[in-house]
């Protein structure tokens, strides 16, 4: 089946069965493997992507379902060499460490402060508890969403 | 890449942060080939039976099935394991657990994969299991191995344990139950691996140890050594997972009948918890002695570690297990037995505390009790009898290195929330009990006696005039990489965007040991900085040519180039790195870490792995709140203090303390592999709960910086101590809040709510 949808922010055709995991499609069809696969049961959020700007997991997605949808992968979101401000606080306050979990929890971190810009400490663990990461304890997430949120409303992280 | 100077002791972010973050970074799942077949395991399924016979014609028929191999294929010796060769690559005789494969199918893609192993029958006579590490060692127990299930017995004493108790004025006792733990890794066990036309087998794989594995394939595959080269990239976790085969033999096996086309293989989640390996299960009883005013005086425990059906590295964990069953205390008169036995459950292996997580929670609440025995102060009983450098530690060593257990202590007891946590208790809300528990830790560095802990590290000035790195041990997300990033920065006056990295690669590094055992930045480190400081002077001295100096002296290294202060002439880096060959530009220096030197007459079943010399401190406080109608536990604050040496990345330390208190508060409320009869009852993430972002507390996280002289820039590695911390202070924590004392882990709401 032809599939057509604008995929970081390119008009996209892939011509496979209907059924197949957009993660798949993604990542061996497509050869974006910066989005992850960990548990194949929308548990871990690894796969995250952005679909039409909300959060969504990949790997229990049908390719089907994305005709016609806009899709936004870790790929896209830097697309013009210039680091989304998510991205930039992940590196400055270390919030990566094996980095599996990143493009997942990074995702999962910009829809959020899209809904909510100026989420308190608590609102930032609601948003991404659907986000495993094994490395990180999450203290170190929280710090980088919270100076990402503050930079993004125009504010100086402290 | 940051124009930032790379400096020991400043904040660093990771080398590898930006390719992380931006999803260009290639794990080894994310490596992919043209033509690439899928390879995929036949589970046994059952714990324990005898082979009569595999029925693949099924299978075989099936279209796009590529090959279907089994025991018989395989033409060295079928056996893999680190230390003891006990494992098979495909079972061929019979299955000792679930997760036992016993047929490697090839196929065209992971459909025709699946559906190939649902075709195999397998014909087994299933045979009685045994699934107790006790119960294997009662002489009708089924025997696991036909050596019997007893894999190792050992004991490590000091002073004169049994009359000792006689001098005590007071001996409590107790007994507990350490449970299983998954490593949970997000990037689950993988690889891709292809024959050369020479008939090389290459292989990118998700390891901890690319060297060791050339020579598990090797051994159990009849290659030879140098006839495969393995590939590291960044792990998405390890956590002690990884160390040791996981696909490695099944992949190669299944390279060498793939008719030269790429063969991938990446176990499903479900498989991960299977097939791979876990934290030991282990039973605990203790006694312990001490004088009426607190002093420790003897120490009496059994051990009882369930290593499953195969070794792994089953010994030396009951050995660094029992090396810690004592604690970071003075105690004089000590006798520690263990029993390392073989069972029907899943493998048991290496994992981050490697051993040392579960006598923690024994000899810590033992610690509690005897302070309640005694009247006296939780944290003034610990300090009382904190080891000191210089005492005998309760294998018989004499510390001679760094030993930070008092300060880390002191600092805790200084720490507000320590200070005012009555208060905090006192607030509790409706229905909520709250209370408060500490913990003192420790954990050895390094393999221990008998092997070398060795690394060899090469650095280049390449011609191009950037410093590269070639890293012979992989990092899985400790940010060991980053540290030698940094080493090499600091002593040869570079920025990041001036430095490469080259990551494990047999071929292209060189073997520096394992990534565990808090050894890795460590025993590496030291290493590079030998190679970096070499790689300086011969630098300047070529310089000094290029300038017509007589000598080297008022040369120096800035990014980019080398600059004579006192005239002020300047050499671009690249400039030297295309006037002199590589041997010119080209460092390769080597360390190996001291051991003990004491002759401890004890231990002596243990050839490897014991003992050590060099350990991490820490001391950790939890506050908790137990609902009284639920049960549930709630971990509301946490203190971690580490005495790791120096810190030459507060960052990174930062990291490894949050992570390994994060795990251990998973240990501690809600891990737990739960098993019936050998099989696997919550093999995912629906029913495995690991801790989200709304169980993990803030961590405050203090470092008592001492410095460990043999350590480079004065570290030690900090990445496994602050696993051991969290289930006895939380436990301490429960008791405190509801006055019942838990000796089994975890502690679930279920288990509170029946003590309650």
């Amino acid at each position: 089946m032809r599939i057509s949808f604008y995929l970081n922010g390119k008009q996209t055709h892939v011509d496979v069965p209907p059924g197949r995991k957009f993660v798949d499609v993604l990542r061996e069809d497509l050869g974006l493997t910066g989005t992850k696969e960990c548990c194949g049961a929308g548990e871990c959020g690894a796969c995250t992507i952005l679909v039409d700007g909300q959060a969504r997991l990949s790997c229990l997605m049908a390719a089907a379902q994305l005709q016609g949808r806009r899709v936004t992968t870790i790929e896209g979101l830097a697309a013009d060499g210039s680091l989304h401000p998510v991205q930039e606080a992940f590196i400055e306050y270390g919030a990566v460490q094996c980095g599996f979990c990143t493009p997942g929890v990074v995702l999962a971190a910009v829809h959020l402060l899209d809904r909510n810009p100026d989420p308190t400490r608590e609102q930032i663990r609601e948003g991404l508890s659907g986000n495993l990461c094994r490395c990180s304890g999450y203290v170190k997430i929280v710090d980088a969403v919270e100076a990402a949120a503050t930079k993004m409303r125009g504010g100086t992280p402290q | 890449m940051s124009m930032k100077m790379l400096e020991v002791g400043c904040p660093m972010p990771g080398f590898d942060a930006r390719a992380k973050v931006t999803g260009e970074e290639k794990y080894a799942a994310d490596q992919s080939r043209e033509d690439t077949l899928w390879a995929g395991a036949k589970r046994a399924g059952i714990a324990h039976g005898i082979i009569r016979g595999i029925d693949t014609s099924a299978a075989r028929a099936l279209p796009g099935v590529f090959a279907i191999l089994t025991r018989k294929d395989i033409t060295g010796t079928n056996r893999q394991g680190i230390v003891h060769k006990d494992q098979p690559v495909l079972a061929g005789g019979k299955v000792r657990h679930c997760g036992d494969p016993v047929a490697l199918v090839l196929a065209e893609d992971r459909d025709i994969l699946k559906n190939a192993l649902s075709l195999i029958r397998v014909d087994f006579e299933p045979l009685p299991g045994v699934f107790d590490p006790e119960k294997a060692l009662e002489p009708e127990a089924p025997r696991v191995h036909e050596t019997g299930n007893l894999l190792q017995k050992a004991v490590i004493s000091t002073g004169n344990a049994m009359e000792s108790f006689n001098e005590c004025d007071i001996v409590v006792e107790d007994s507990f139950v350490a449970s299983g733990q998954e490593h949970a890794f997000l990037e689950t066990e993988n690889g891709l691996a292809w024959r050369e036309p020479d008939g090389k087998i290459v292989m990118i794989v998700s390891t901890q140890a690319p060297f060791r594995d050339r020579f598990e394939i090797a051994h159990a595959l009849g290659l030879e050594v140098d006839a495969i080269r393995v590939i590291g990239p960044y792990l998405g976790g390890g956590f002690g997972g990884k160390d040791g085969s996981t696909v490695q033999c099944l992949l190669a096996l299944a390279a060498l009948h793939a008719g030269g086309r790429p063969v991938k293989m990446w176990w499903e989640r479900e498989e991960s918890f299977i097939a791979g390996y876990k934290r030991h299960p282990v039973k605990m009883r203790y006694r312990l002695g001490a004088m009426r005013d607190g002093t420790l005086h003897a120490l009496q425990c059994s051990l009882f570690y369930d290593t499953g059906p195969y070794a792994h590295l089953g010994v030396e964990v009951m050995a660094l297990g029992m090396e810690h069953a004592g604690g970071p205390y003075r105690i004089p008169n000590t006798f520690v037995e263990g029993w390392c036995v073989y069972t029907n459950n899943p493998i048991s292996g290496a994992m981050r505390g490697f051993g040392v997580c579960q006598v923690a929670f024994g000899i810590e609440r033992m610690m509690d009790l005897l302070a309640s025995k005694l009247g006296m102060s939780r944290l003034d009983i610990r300090l009382k009898n904190a080891l000191l450098r210089g005492d005998r530690n309760c294998s018989g060593v004499v510390l001679v290195h760094s030993t930070g257990i008092v300060p880390c202590l002191e600092t805790l007891g200084r720490h507000s929330l320590w200070m005012e946590s009555s208060k905090w208790k006192g607030a509790a809300g409706p229905f909520k009990r709250r209370g408060v528990g500490i913990a003192a830790v420790f954990n050895a560095m390094g393999y221990g006696r008998g092997i070398p802990d060795s690394a060899i590290a090469k650095v280049e000035l390449t011609r191009e005039g950037k410093i590269r790195v070639y890293s012979g041990v992989p990092d899985m997300g400790q940010g060991n990489a980053s540290a030698f990033v940094q080493f090499a920065g600091e002593i040869l006056c570079q920025n990041a965007s001036r430095m490469e990295l080259i990551l494990p690669d047999t071929d292209r590094t060189h073997p520096s040991g394992s990534s565990s055992a808090g050894r890795t930045t460590y025993t590496y480190g030291n290493a590079l900085i030998l190679a970096c400081k070499e790689l300086k002077e011969k630098l300047l001295h070529r310089t000094a040519l290029m300038l017509m100096l007589d000598e080297a002296r008022g040369l120096t290294l800035l990014p980019g180039k080398v600059k004579h202060l006192p005239s002020g002439r300047e050499v671009p880096l690249d400039l030297i790195g295309r006037t002199f060959p590589e041997t010119d530009r080209i460092v390769v220096n080597q360390f190996v870490m001291p051991v003990a030197q004491d002759n401890v007459n004890t231990g002596k079943e243990f050839k490897i792995g014991f003992p050590h010399v060099l350990f991490s401190y820490a001391a950790h406080l939890a506050y908790v709140e137990v609902d009284e109608l639920t049960g549930k536990i709630d971990v509301k604050g946490y203190l971690a203090v580490t005495e790791g040496g120096r810190i030459i990345n507060p960052l990174g330390f930062e990291q490894q303390v949050h992570g390994a208190v994060a795990q251990g508060i998973g240990y501690g409320l809600m891990e737990e592999v739960l098993l019936d009869e050998g099989r696997i009852l919550n093999p995912n993430f629906t029913n495995y709960i690991i801790p989200t972002s709304l169980d993990i507390p803030e961590i405050a996280t203090v470092s008592v910086e001492m410095v460990e002289s043999t350590g480079p820039f004065g570290m030690k590695g900090i990445g496994e101590v602050g696993t051991n911390g969290p289930l006895p202070a939380i436990a301490g924590a429960v008791e405190d809040a509801v006055g019942r004392r838990l000796n089994r882990s975890p502690l679930t709401a279920e288990n509170i709510l029946c003590a309650m």
